[in-house]
């Protein structure tokens, strides 16, 4: 702690539901040494200068995903995002974008977990094997496919930086259908008919209009645009009829 | 009673909050003048099926100042659409491997790009050499 020789100003949008009628920022003056992050410094504010601030965090290094901030109007891990690269300027720190504010830095994420659950995200194979048959195989090619998809920590910055979801909150958004498609994508899954309603419908792939900002922001190079975007192709090929053709060895229910 | 009373900010003014959404809705919006563009080539096959006085007569009006504004603009906005368009096209491709190595997005814009450069040369030494 020898170097705090810097004060950054931090400007965090505050809202108390029990006192607040509408979001206002607040603004805290922040010693800070060179490696600390925006986190950090909202553990500083809550531990020496104002405890009431409230803000989800956990595992400090881009693993958990609960950090999730409106850093400077772009969404970010604030434990992954540093002070230094903003001083001599102020930062502003906000809730993410296109969610409901519970209190401060906190959102609802209600929705999002009700999708999550709704795309079935587990492997659905069309017959589960015995103990006796053994484990799945799959080759290292196999598992390209979907790895990186399988990366995703719901951190939900995609959300935050996808207006369609601002604008159409029945959307299924990127997250959920990136995952949606890490199993379909999955040679161990047959899935593709339990999860086509969510592809197909509406809210599913079609509202995405590729903006592809969700891909840009996203922490662990998921790339969700690609997987909804792919998957516009698969639902006019399911739609035509031809998808079940096409897909390796069958669906199951 | 539930304490919760979660605070739901308006969209109102979205996509002027940040350049990349302000990119996209240009790129939306180029659409427009690839439409307008189309639509005076329709009109020009269909003046020439109607005689070459008619297709004179269009033809005419394409030396029209404004209309030469028009076009100017629109080759800017439509070279744009098509660096945007192949821009975002690898997105919805399926993932493709050569070798066990996954081809980048960006060389798959490229392509597109290339291809997009050398047919517009080609119409364009095929039309002046028509000329």
């Amino acid at each position: 702690m020898a170097d705090n020789t810097r004060t950054i100003e931090i400007e965090v949008l505050r809202y108390r539901p029990e006192q607040d009628q509408e979001p206002f920022y607040q603004t805290f003056s922040v010693p800070f040494a060179d490696d600390w992050s925006v986190l950090q410094g909202l553990q500083y504010i809550k531990d020496d200068l104002d405890s009431s601030l409230s803000f989800r965090w956990s595992c400090r290094m881009a693993i958990c995903g609960s950090c999730g901030y409106m850093i400077d109007g772009v969404p970010k891990l604030g434990c992954r995002t540093f002070l230094r690269h903003y001083y001599p300027h102020k930062v502003r720190v906000g809730p993410l974008e296109n969610f409901p504010i519970e209190r401060d830095l906190v959102v609802g994420i209600d929705d999002f977990i009700g999708k999550l659950e709704g795309i079935k995200p587990y492997i659905i194979p069309r017959e589960p094997r015995t103990l006796e048959q053994g484990e799945y195989l799959q080759t290292p090619a196999q598992r390209d496919q979907y790895e990186q998809y399988s990366s995703c920590i719901n951190c939900l910055l995609c959300y935050a930086a996808c207006p369609q979801y601002g604008l159409n909150p029945g959307f299924t958004g990127p997250a959920a259908l990136a995952l949606l498609h890490r199993y379909n994508a999955d040679s161990r899954d047959q899935g593709w008919e339990a999860r086509q309603e969510v592809v197909n419908a509406e809210d599913g792939v079609w509202r995405c209009m590729l903006i592809g900002y969700c891909s840009e922001v996203c922490p662990k190079g998921v790339d969700p645009a690609h997987a909804i975007n792919q998957n516009k192709v698969n639902s006019t090929l399911d739609y035509f009829g031809v998808l079940k053709f096409l897909l390796p060895k069958g669906a199951a229910k | 009673m539930s304490a919760r009373k979660p605070y739901v900010r308006s969209m109102d003014g979205w996509w002027r909050r940040n350049p990349f959404f302000m990119r996209y809705m240009v790129r939306e919006a180029s659409a427009v003048f690839l439409a307008i563009y189309a639509v005076i080539l329709l009109a020009g096959v269909f003046r020439l099926s109607q005689g070459a006085a008619a297709y004179e007569a269009w033809l005419a009006a394409l030396r029209n100042p404004l209309a030469i504004v028009f076009h100017g603009i629109a080759l800017l906005v439509v070279a744009y659409h098509a660096y945007t368009w192949w821009k975002v096209m690898p997105k919805t491709m399926p993932m493709l491997h050569v070798g066990g190595r996954r081809i980048p997005e960006m060389a798959l814009s490229a392509v597109g790009w290339a291809a997009t450069l050398a047919a517009s040369l080609v119409v364009y030494v095929l039309v002046r050499g028509l000329s």
